[in-house]
C-alpha cells in the first residue's frame, strides 16, 4: 500500500478507510433523512397551509401591546432574571464539589472520578424543562422550582468545564506546594484557584447567558418567570400581549448577551 | 510603588476594594433575590419531605407501554434528523450572507439581525408560537428546531467565515473568478471541516430539544412525557425519563463519532 | 504531634545543633531503588549517600541517569520502590500521609522550572512556603501571622526583590522568578534545601548568581543544600562535596578538587568533549 503511494508518488488528502468513512457516514445522514422524511406524521394541509398561517399570527401579533408591559410583563421578566442569577449562583456550589471529584488530577481515584463524570452526564441529559417539571412536582410551583431546575441542568456544562480547566491546571506549581507540605486545601486553594480563576469566571458567565435564555420556558410547566404570562396570553388568544411579552424576552437575551461580551473582554 | 514599600511599615498585600464590594454585592444580590422569590426553608425542607414521596413513586420505572414509548422516541429522532437537515442546509447561505467580510454591509446587517432573533428564543419558546399557528403536530417541533439550528450554525458559520484568510480568497477572485467560484474555491475549503463540527454539534443539540418540543405539542417523545405528568403516572414517567437520557446519551455518541469520522 | 523538633519552629542554629545532636549525619540513605512500574528498567539502583548537616552537595551526571528521580525521592515527590531514607533519624519511605506532610515542611525545594504559582503576586509565592504551617482559611484570607510576613519581606530583600513585593510572578524574568523559588523554600525554615536542576532554564551568568544565592544559603542559614546540575564547572566552583552518576549508580563521590577527567569519562562517556 504504501510502496504503491510511494511509487505513484500521488497526493490523497484521506486514507481510503478514511474516505470509507466518510463516504458511509454521508450515506447514512441521506438515508436517515429520507427515512424519516417519509415516516414522519406529517399532516399535508398543515404544510401547504404553514406560510397563510404564520402570516395570520403575525398580522394577529402587530401591533404589540407594549403598554400591558409595565402591569403584566415587567415583574415576571425580572424574576426570570433572579431565576437565571439564582440558578447560575446554586450550580457553581453544587457544581465545584463534583468538579474536584471528577477531576482526575486532584481525587486520584478512578471510581470516585466516574462518580462524578456520572453526575455531570446526568444532570446535563436531563432538560432544564423536564428538571422544572420534577421540581414542580416536589415543591409546587413557582420560582423555587424553576431556580433549582435552572440550577441541576447547569451543574454538569459548569461542573464539566471546571474539571477540564482543574485538569489543564499547570502540575509544577501544584507539586512545589506539596513539596512545601501544604495540607490538600491550601493545595487547592493556592495552588488550583488562581490557575482556573480565568475559566472559572468565563464559565460562569457563559453559563449565566444560557440560562437567562433557558429560564424564559420554565413558566410552561409553571416553575416561574416570563414563561407563565407567555403561556396565559397565548391561552387567551392575546397575541398582541404574547407579542410584548417576546419582545421583552429578546431584549433581556441580547442584554445579557452584551452584558457578558464587555465584561469577559474587561477582565479576562 | 517602590518608594512607598521602602518605608518601615510595608504592607504584604494590596487591599482589593473592587473584589470585597463584588462579594459584598453578591451576598445582599442572594439575600435579596432570595426573598423575592420565596425561596424559605420551611419551603425547602417541606419540599424534601415531598420529594422523598415523589421519588418513591418514580420507581419501579414501569416499562408496560413501551410501544407507545417507541413511537414517541421514533418522532422525536425523525423530528432532530429532519430539522437538522434542514437547518444546516439553510444555515450554509444565511451564514454567508452574514459573513462581513464578503458581504456589503446592508445585506449582513439585517442577516445577522435575523440570526439573532432565531438565537435568542428558546426553541419551546418557537414550538409553541408554531404550534398556535399551524397546529399540534412533528411539523412544528421541525420548524422549531429548523429556527434553533440556524441561530447557531449560521452564527458559528459566519464568525468562521470571517477569519479565514482573506488572501486565498483574493488570489480565487484575482482570476477573474465568478462570486460562486470564489465561495467554492476561496471559501469553503477554509471553513467546511469547522461547519460539519458545528452540524453535528447542532444534531445533538436538536435532539435533546426534540424531546421536549412535545410538552407544548410540537411532536415526539415530550407529549407523552408531559401527559404522564400530568395523570401523575410517575413510573411511567421515571420509563420515559430513562428512555429520553438513554436516547441522548446515544445520540452524543453519535455526534462524536461524527465528528471524529470528519476531523 | 508526632515529632516535637518537627512541629516546632525553632532558630535555624538551633535546628541545626538539635539534628547534629541526634545524628551527625540529617540525611542518609541507603539501598535506594527506583523503578517506575513492575517489570520496567531501575532508574536508580541501589542508591547508598549520607550528607553532612552543612555545605552545598552538587550531583553531576547526564541527563536520564537519575539524578532528578533521586532528589525527588528525598521528600517523595517520587515513591521510591525500595530502601531506606533517614531525615532527621525518621525513615522518610514508611512514613504515612500525615506525617509526610509535616517531614516536607522541613525539607525546601527549588525547582527547574520555578514552579511559582503565576497568577499570585511574589509576596503570596514566598509565603507559599508556610502553608505547610498555617491553616488553609488563614492562608485563604492572607492572614499569614506577621512573624511570617516579616521573614518574608527580609528573604526578599536579601535576594534582591525587595521592590518586586506586589508584582505577579508571571511578569517576572527566569532569575527573579528563581529567587523567588528560592525564598519561599527558604521560607520553610528547612533542615534540607533540595534544587533540582535550579540552573537549566537560566542564562551563563544568571546561573552564576543563583547558585551564588543557594551557596549563601547554605552557608549563613546553616542548611544542608542538595543539587542537581549538569553543569560540571558550576558544581566545581560552589560545591563542597560532589556526586557524579552514571545510569542509576553513583561513580564519584568527593571533594570538587579530586575530580578527574577519568572520572568525567566515567559519569559522562566518551572523552572527545573533554579536549
Amino acid at each position: 500500500m504504501t510502496g504503491a503511494v510511494l511509487h505513484d508518488r500521488i497526493w490523497r488528502r484521506f486514507t481510503p478507510a478514511e474516505r470509507l468513512a466518510r463516504f458511509a457516514a454521508y450515506l447514512a445522514i441521506v438515508a436517515a433523512f429520507v427515512a424519516s422524511l417519509r415516516t414522519v406524521e406529517v399532516i399535508p394541509e398543515f404544510l401547504y397551509d404553514a406560510p397563510e398561517q404564520m402570516a395570520d399570527l403575525l398580522n394577529r401579533m402587530w401591533p404589540a401591546d407594549l403598554a400591558y408591559y409595565p402591569a403584566g410583563v415587567h415583574a415576571a421578566l425580572v424574576e426570570t432574571l433572579h431565576i437565571a442569577t439564582l440558578g447560575t449562583l446554586f450550580s457553581i456550589v453544587l457544581a465545584v464539589p463534583v468538579a474536584l471529584l471528577s477531576a482526575r488530577n486532584i481525587t486520584r481515584s478512578a471510581a470516585l472520578n466516574w462518580l462524578g463524570k456520572l453526575v455531570l452526564v446526568s444532570s446535563r441529559s436531563v432538560n432544564s424543562l423536564v428538571w422544572a417539571l420534577l421540581f414542580v412536582a416536589v415543591f409546587g410551583p413557582g420560582a423555587l422550582a424553576g431556580t433549582l431546575a435552572i440550577a441541576f441542568r447547569s451543574v454538569g456544562f459548569v461542573g464539566k468545564l471546571l474539571a477540564e480547566a482543574l485538569e489543564e491546571a499547570a502540575p509544577g506549581p501544584v507539586e512545589a506546594l506539596r513539596a512545601a507540605g501544604a495540607p490538600p486545601a491550601s493545595v487547592l486553594l493556592k495552588g488550583f484557584w488562581p490557575q482556573v480563576q480565568p475559566a472559572f469566571w468565563s464559565v460562569a458567565l457563559f453559563r449565566w447567558d444560557i440560562n437567562v435564555r433557558e429560564s424564559a420556558v420554565l413558566g410552561l410547566v409553571g416553575a416561574g418567570g416570563i414563561g407563565l404570562v407567555l403561556n396565559s396570553a397565548m391561552d387567551l388568544f392575546q397575541w398582541d400581549r404574547v407579542a410584548t411579552a417576546l419582545i421583552a424576552i429578546f431584549a433581556v437575551v441580547i442584554a445579557a448577551e452584551v452584558l457578558v461580551t464587555q465584561i469577559r473582554k474587561r477582565i479576562l | 510603588m517602590t518608594a512607598a514599600s521602602a518605608g518601615g511599615d510595608r504592607r504584604a498585600f494590596r487591599a482589593n476594594w473592587p473584589a470585597r464590594a463584588g462579594l459584598l454585592a453578591l451576598v445582599l444580590y442572594v439575600l435579596y433575590a432570595g426573598q423575592i422569590l420565596d425561596l424559605s426553608w420551611d419551603r425547602f425542607v417541606f419540599g424534601l419531605d415531598q420529594g422523598g414521596r415523589f421519588l418513591s413513586r418514580l420507581v419501579p420505572p414501569d416499562f408496560t407501554r413501551w410501544s407507545l414509548l417507541l413511537d414517541g422516541l421514533l418522532e422525536s429522532l425523525q423530528i432532530a434528523i429532519i430539522a437538522t437537515v434542514l437547518g444546516v442546509a439553510v444555515s450554509l447561505p444565511v451564514g454567508l450572507c452574514a459573513a462581513r467580510n464578503l458581504m456589503p454591509w446592508w445585506v449582513s446587517t439585517p442577516v445577522r439581525a435575523f440570526i439573532a432573533v432565531c438565537r435568542s428564543f428558546h426553541p419551546i419558546i418557537v414550538a409553541i408560537v408554531f404550534v398556535k399557528a399551524i397546529g399540534f403536530g412533528a411539523l412544528a417541533g421541525i420548524l422549531a428546531l429548523v429556527v434553533a439550528s440556524i441561530g447557531f450554525v449560521a452564527k458559528l458559520f459566519a464568525e468562521a467565515i470571517e477569519e479565514i484568510s482573506m488572501k486565498q480568497v483574493e488570489a480565487v477572485r484575482a482570476t477573474g473568478a465568478s462570486f460562486a467560484n470564489v465561495v467554492t474555491m476561496g471559501v469553503l475549503p477554509q471553513v467546511l471541516a469547522r461547519f460539519i463540527g458545528f452540524a453535528t454539534y447542532q444534531l445533538d443539540s436538536n435532539l435533546r430539544n426534540s424531546t421536549m418540543v412535545g410538552i407544548v405539542g410540537g411532536g415526539g417523545i415530550g407529549g407523552t412525557l408531559f401527559a404522564a405528568f400530568q395523570r401523575f403516572d410517575y413510573d411511567f414517567l421515571c420509563a420515559i425519563l430513562i428512555a429520553i437520557i438513554a436516547l441522548i446519551m446515544l445520540g452524543e455518541l453519535l455526534a462524536t463519532r461524527l465528528r471524529a469520522i470528519f476531523q | 504531634m508526632p515529632d516535637g523538633t518537627l512541629a516546632g519552629r525553632p532558630a535555624p542554629a538551633g535546628v541545626a545543633a538539635a539534628g547534629a545532636g541526634r545524628d551527625a549525619h540529617p540525611l542518609v540513605v541507603r539501598n535506594l531503588v527506583k523503578r517506575y512500574g513492575a517489570g520496567r528498567p531501575e532508574v536508580l539502583k541501589g542508591i547508598s549517600l549520607s550528607f553532612e548537616p552543612r555545605g552545598v552537595v552538587a550531583i553531576i551526571g547526564p541527563s536520564g541517569t537519575g539524578k532528578s528521580t533521586f532528589i525527588r525521592c528525598i521528600n517523595r515527590l517520587v515513591e521510591p520502590t525500595s530502601g531506606e531514607i533517614r531525615f532527621m533519624g525518621r525513615d522518610i519511605v514508611s512514613l504515612g500521609r500525615q506525617e509526610l506532610r509535616l517531614v516536607r515542611r522541613r525539607i525546601g525545594m527549588v525547582f527547574q522550572e520555578y514552579n511559582l504559582v503565576e497568577r499570585l503576586s511574589v509576596m503570596e509565592n514566598v509565603l507559599c512556603g508556610r502553608l505547610g504551617y498555617v491553616p488553609a482559611w488563614r492562608a485563604w484570607l492572607r492572614r499569614y501571622p506577621q512573624a511570617d510576613v516579616e521573614q518574608a519581606f527580609d528573604l526578599l530583600d536579601m535576594v534582591g526583590l525587595g521592590d518586586f513585593v506586589h508584582q505577579r510572578a508571571d511578569s517576572l524574568s527566569g532569575g527573579q522568578r528563581q529567587r523567588v523559588g528560592i525564598a519561599r523554600a527558604v521560607m520553610q525554615d528547612p533542615d534540607l534545601l533540595l534544587a533540582d536542576e535550579p540552573t537549566s532554564s537560566l542564562d551563563p551568568k544568571t546561573s552564576v548568581e543563583i547558585m551564588e544565592l543557594l551557596a549563601r544559603v547554605a552557608e549563613q542559614r546553616h542548611v544542608p543544600v542538595l543539587v542537581n546540575i549538569h553543569d560540571v564547572t558550576l558544581a566545581r566552583r560552589f560545591a563542597g562535596r560532589i556526586v557524579g552518576m552514571s545510569e542509576g549508580r553513583v561513580v564519584y563521590d568527593g571533594p570538587p578538587d579530586g575530580l578527574e577527567d577519568e572520572h568525567l569519562r566515567a559519569i559522562y562517556g566518551g572523552e572527545d568533549w573533554l579536549s
